[in-house]
C-alpha cells in the first residue's frame, strides 16, 4: 500500500488517525477522489458494485435469520414458518434473503457476461477474472446449501440429487457421499453441517471479494473500448463521478429487488418447497433453483447414447453419470482459461464483429440451456440439451480460440479521450 | 465410423418412436390435468386485501368440513385476529378445545380448555393415525396449501369444485374419486363440499362455489398472513425508491455535466 506521507486532511482528528493508521488515504485511493477510473464506463460497469452491495444485504439478513432458525429436521420447516408469521418483520427479512439470492445471481451473471463481451479477462487482469470465477463457485456452493435449510421437499430432494452426484467418482464415490451426508441418507447431520457451512461460506466470499477488488485496483477497470487509460485525460476520479453513478444504479436495482420482495416474493421459488421434506415422497419433477438450470442441463445431457459431444467415444472409461458431473464442473472451470483461450490482442468485442456475433450466440445458448434444465430430461428437450451442451463447449474450446486468432479486428481509437471526444462531437 | 453412426441413428430413431408413443399414450389417457381457470380474488394485485367476511365464512367451512381430516398446524387461535375476529371471539373459539398440558408440580399431565396462544387442534395425533383413518394416505396440512401448489388459489378452488363423474372407460378404484383438476385425476379425498353443507351465520347462501370461494380466501390468509402489511409497506417503499432514484439521477446528471470532455 503506497501511502502519501504528505497527504493532509482538513480535520485535525482525521490527520491524527491518518498519521497512525492511514485508513483515510486508503479509502481515498480505493473509492475516493484519488482513484482514477476510465471516464467512458457504461452502465454495465455498475454491476460489480451492485454485486458487492447485494453480498452485504445477504450477510445482514442472513445473520438475523440465523438468530431465529432451528437447524433440526423436526423443527427447521416450522422455524422458518415461525419467522414468517411471529418474528417481527420476519417475513420481510426472509423474503429479502430469499429473493436476494436470485438478485445476486442476476447481477453476477450480467457482470460475467459484461466481462466476456468487453474482454475484461485479458492481460493484465487474468487473476482478477480468475478470482471472479472462484467467487461464482463459492456463491453456488453457498446458494445450494442455503436452499436446503428451509427443509421443504425441493430442499431435501435437491440435496439428495446433488450430493449423489459424487457417487459417480470411481472407487471412493460412495464413501465420499456417506462422508458428505454424515450418515446413510440426507438427514439431520447433513442439515446441521449445511447450516454451519452456509454461515461460513459468505465470509470466504468476502475474502475472495477483497482479493478481487485489490487486483482490480492495481490496473483499474477495463472499459468499453478496452484501451487502458494512458493520461489523466482518459480518467475521472472515482468520487464523485462513479460514486454517484453507482448510487443511481443502486436505486434502479433496489426498485426491481423491492418489487419482487413485496409483490412477487415467491416468483423465483418452487411451490413444492412449501411442503415439508418427506423422504418417502419424491416430487414429480426435481428442479434446482433457476440459476443452476444451465448447469443442470449440462449434467443431464450425458446419457448412455449421447454421441454428439463425446460421451460414446469415452464410454469405455467412465459412466455417463460421471461424464455429466465432470462436464458440469468443467463448464465453469473452463472459464478460468478464458484469458488464454482468447488469443486476440484487441479486448473489446466492439472491434471484433465476428467474435461479438459468437458472443451473442453463446449468450442465447446459455439461456436455452437454462430453459432445458427446467424441463424433464426426455424427448426433444433432451436432444436440445445435448446440442446446446455441445455448443457450450465448442464455443469455449473451438470457436473462441479460432475466431480470436483468425479474425482481423478493426482498429481501436488512439485513446479513451479520443474515443469519447469523437462520439461527443459527432 | 459409418457403422457407429448408423447404430446411433437407429438408436435415436427407436428412442424417438418410444418417446412419441409415450406422449401419445399420455394424452390419450388424459394424464395431464387442465390448467385451473383464473378466478377473481379479493387478495389479487398490488392493492388486494383479504375479504374478511369471506375469510371468516371460510374459517367456518374449515372447522365444520375440512378440520375432520386436515390440520392447520401453523395457525394459533390468536392469529385469527388477522381475519377480523375480536379478542373475545378468539377466546371463545379457543375455549371450545380441550388441551393436554403439563406436567404440573406433581409430574402429572392435565386437561385444560384452550387459550388464544394454543395452536388449532389437529384431527389426528400423528401421521400414522392420519394414514390409518384415510386409506393409508395422510391428508395434507392446509396451512400453506395455497402456496404449495402450482396455480395457487385458482388450483385449490378448481380442485374443490372439480369433482365430476369419470369419463366413460376410466375406472375409479375403491376409495378414490374423479377430479378434473387433480394431476392423474384419481384423488383419495371424496368431494368435501355440498350445497348447504354448512349453514352460514351471516345468511350467505352456501353453494359449493360459495364455500369453495370462502375457504380458499381463508387459506390464502393462512398461507400468507403478512400479505396486507407486505403490500402496503411495498407501496411506501417503492414510492420512496422512485423519488430517491429520480433525485439520484438528477444529481448524477449535474455531477457528470461536461465531465467526459474535461
Amino acid at each position: 500500500m503506497s501511502t502519501n506521507p504528505s497527504k493532509k486532511f482538513k480535520n485535525p482528528m482525521v490527520n491524527w488517525i491518518e498519521y497512525r493508521l492511514p485508513i483515510f488515504s486508503f479509502l481515498d485511493n480505493s473509492l475516493g477522489s484519488n482513484y482514477p477510473t476510465p471516464k467512458n464506463l457504461n452502465y454495465f460497469w455498475n454491476f460489480g458494485s451492485l454485486a458487492g452491495i447485494t453480498l452485504g444485504i445477504m450477510l445482514v439478513s442472513g445473520i438475523v435469520l440465523a438468530m431465529h432458525y432451528t437447524a433440526h429436521v423436526d423443527y427447521a420447516f416450522d422455524s422458518v414458518e415461525r419467522i414468517m408469521r411471529d418474528v417481527n418483520y420476519g417475513w420481510l427479512i426472509r423474503y429479502i434473503h430469499m429473493n436476494g439470492g436470485s438478485m445476486f445471481f442476476i447481477v453476477v451473471y450480467i457482470h460475467i457476461f459484461r466481462g466476456l463481451y468487453y474482454g475484461s479477462y485479458h492481460a493484465p487482469r487474468e487473476l482478477l477474472w480468475m478470482l471472479g470465477v472462484f467467487i461464482l463457485l463459492a456463491m453456488m456452493a453457498t446458494a445450494f446449501m442455503g436452499y436446503v435449510l428451509p427443509w421443504g421437499q425441493m430442499s431435501f430432494w435437491g440435496a439428495t440429487v446433488i450430493t449423489n452426484l459424487f457417487s459417480a467418482i470411481p472407487l471412493v464415490g460412495d464413501a465420499i457421499v456417506t462422508w458428505l451426508w454424515g450418515g446413510f441418507s440426507v438427514d439431520n447431520a447433513t442439515l446441521n453441517r449445511f447450516f454451519s457451512l452456509h454461515y461460513l461460506m459468505p465470509f470466504v466470499i468476502v475474502g475472495l471479494v477483497v482479493l478481487h477488488i485489490w487486483a482490480l485496483h492495481v490496473h483499474s477497470s477495463n472499459n468499453p473500448i478496452g484501451i487502458d487509460a494512458k493520461t489523466e485525460q482518459d480518467t475521472l476520479p472515482f468520487h464523485p463521478y462513479y460514486t454517484v453513478k453507482d448510487l443511481y444504479g443502486l436505486g434502479v436495482f433496489l426498485i426491481c429487488y423491492a418489487f419482487f420482495v413485496f409483490y412477487a416474493p415467491n416468483f423465483f421459488g418452487e411451490p413444492d418447497n412449501y411442503i415439508e421434506a418427506n423422504p418417502l415422497v419424491t416430487p414429480a419433477h426435481i428442479v434446482p433453483e433457476w440459476y443452476f438450470l444451465p448447469f443442470y442441463a449440462i449434467l443431464r445431457a450425458f446419457t448412455a447414447d449421447f454421441f454428439l459431444f463425446a460421451y460414446t467415444p469415452i464410454s469405455w472409461i467412465m459412466s455417463a453419470k460421471l461424464a455429466g458431473v465432470i462436464a458440469m464442473f468443467a463448464s465453469i472451470l473452463l472459464l478460468l482459461l478464458m484469458p488464454w483461450l482468447d488469443g486476440s490482442n484487441v479486448k473489446s468485442s466492439k472491434f471484433r464483429p465476428l467474435y461479438a456475433m459468437f458472443f451473442w450466440i453463446f449468450l442465447l445458448n446459455c439461456v436455452v440451456l437454462g430453459i432445458v434444465g427446467g424441463k424433464p430430461a426426455e424427448g426433444t428437450w433432451l436432444y436440445i440439451g445435448q446440442f446446446t451442451t455441445t455448443y457450450y463447449f465448442a464455443h469455449l474450446l473451438v470457436i473462441v480460440p479460432l475466431v480470436s486468432r483468425l479474425e482481423q479486428p478493426k482498429t481501436p481509437p488512439e485513446s479513451i479521450s479520443a474515443a469519447v471526444t469523437s462520439t461527443a462531437q459527432g | 465410423m459409418r457403422n457407429i453412426l448408423q447404430k446411433h441413428l437407429n438408436l435415436y430413431f427407436a428412442l424417438a418412436v418410444v418417446v412419441f408413443s409415450f406422449g401419445a399414450a399420455d394424452s390419450m389417457a388424459g394424464g395431464k390435468a387442465p390448467k385451473p381457470p383464473k378466478q377473481e380474488w379479493s387478495f389479487d394485485g398490488m392493492f388486494g386485501t383479504f375479504d374478511k367476511a369471506a375469510a371468516q365464512r371460510g374459517f367456518q367451512v374449515y372447522q365444520e368440513v375440512c378440520a375432520g381430516c386436515h390440520s392447520l398446524r401453523q395457525i394459533d387461535f390468536r392469529h385469527l385476529a388477522g381475519i377480523g375476529y375480536t379478542e373475545e371471539q378468539i377466546k371463545a373459539f379457543a375455549a371450545e378445545s380441550e388441551v393436554t398440558d403439563g406436567p404440573d408440580d406433581e409430574g402429572e399431565m392435565f386437561e385444560r380448555s384452550g387459550i388464544p396462544a394454543d395452536p388449532l387442534p389437529s384431527p389426528f395425533a400423528n401421521d400414522q393415525a392420519a394414514a390409518a383413518s384415510n386409506n393409508g394416505k395422510v391428508p395434507p396440512d392446509l396451512s400453506l396449501m395455497n402456496k404449495a401448489r402450482i396455480g395457487g388459489a385458482d388450483y385449490v378452488y378448481a380442485l374443490l369444485t372439480g369433482y365430476t363423474d369419470p369419463p366413460s372407460g376410466i375406472e375409479v378404484p375403491e376409495g378414490g374419486s374423479y377430479n378434473t383438476y387433480y394431476p392423474g385425476h384419481i384423488i383419495a379425498m371424496a368431494a368435501p363440499l355440498s350445497d348447504e353443507g354448512v349453514e352460514y351465520q351471516d345468511g350467505t347462501k352456501a353453494t359449493v362455489a360459495q364455500q369453495a370461494n370462502d375457504v380458499v380466501t381463508f387459506l390464502a390468509w393462512t398461507a400468507e398472513p403478512e400479505m396486507e402489511r407486505r403490500k402496503s409497506m411495498g407501496l411506501k417503499v417503492l414510492i420512496f425508491l422512485f423519488i430517491f432514484t429520480a433525485l439520484l439521477y438528477r444529481v448524477k446528471k449535474v455531477v457528470w455535466k461536461g465531465a467526459k470532455l474535461r
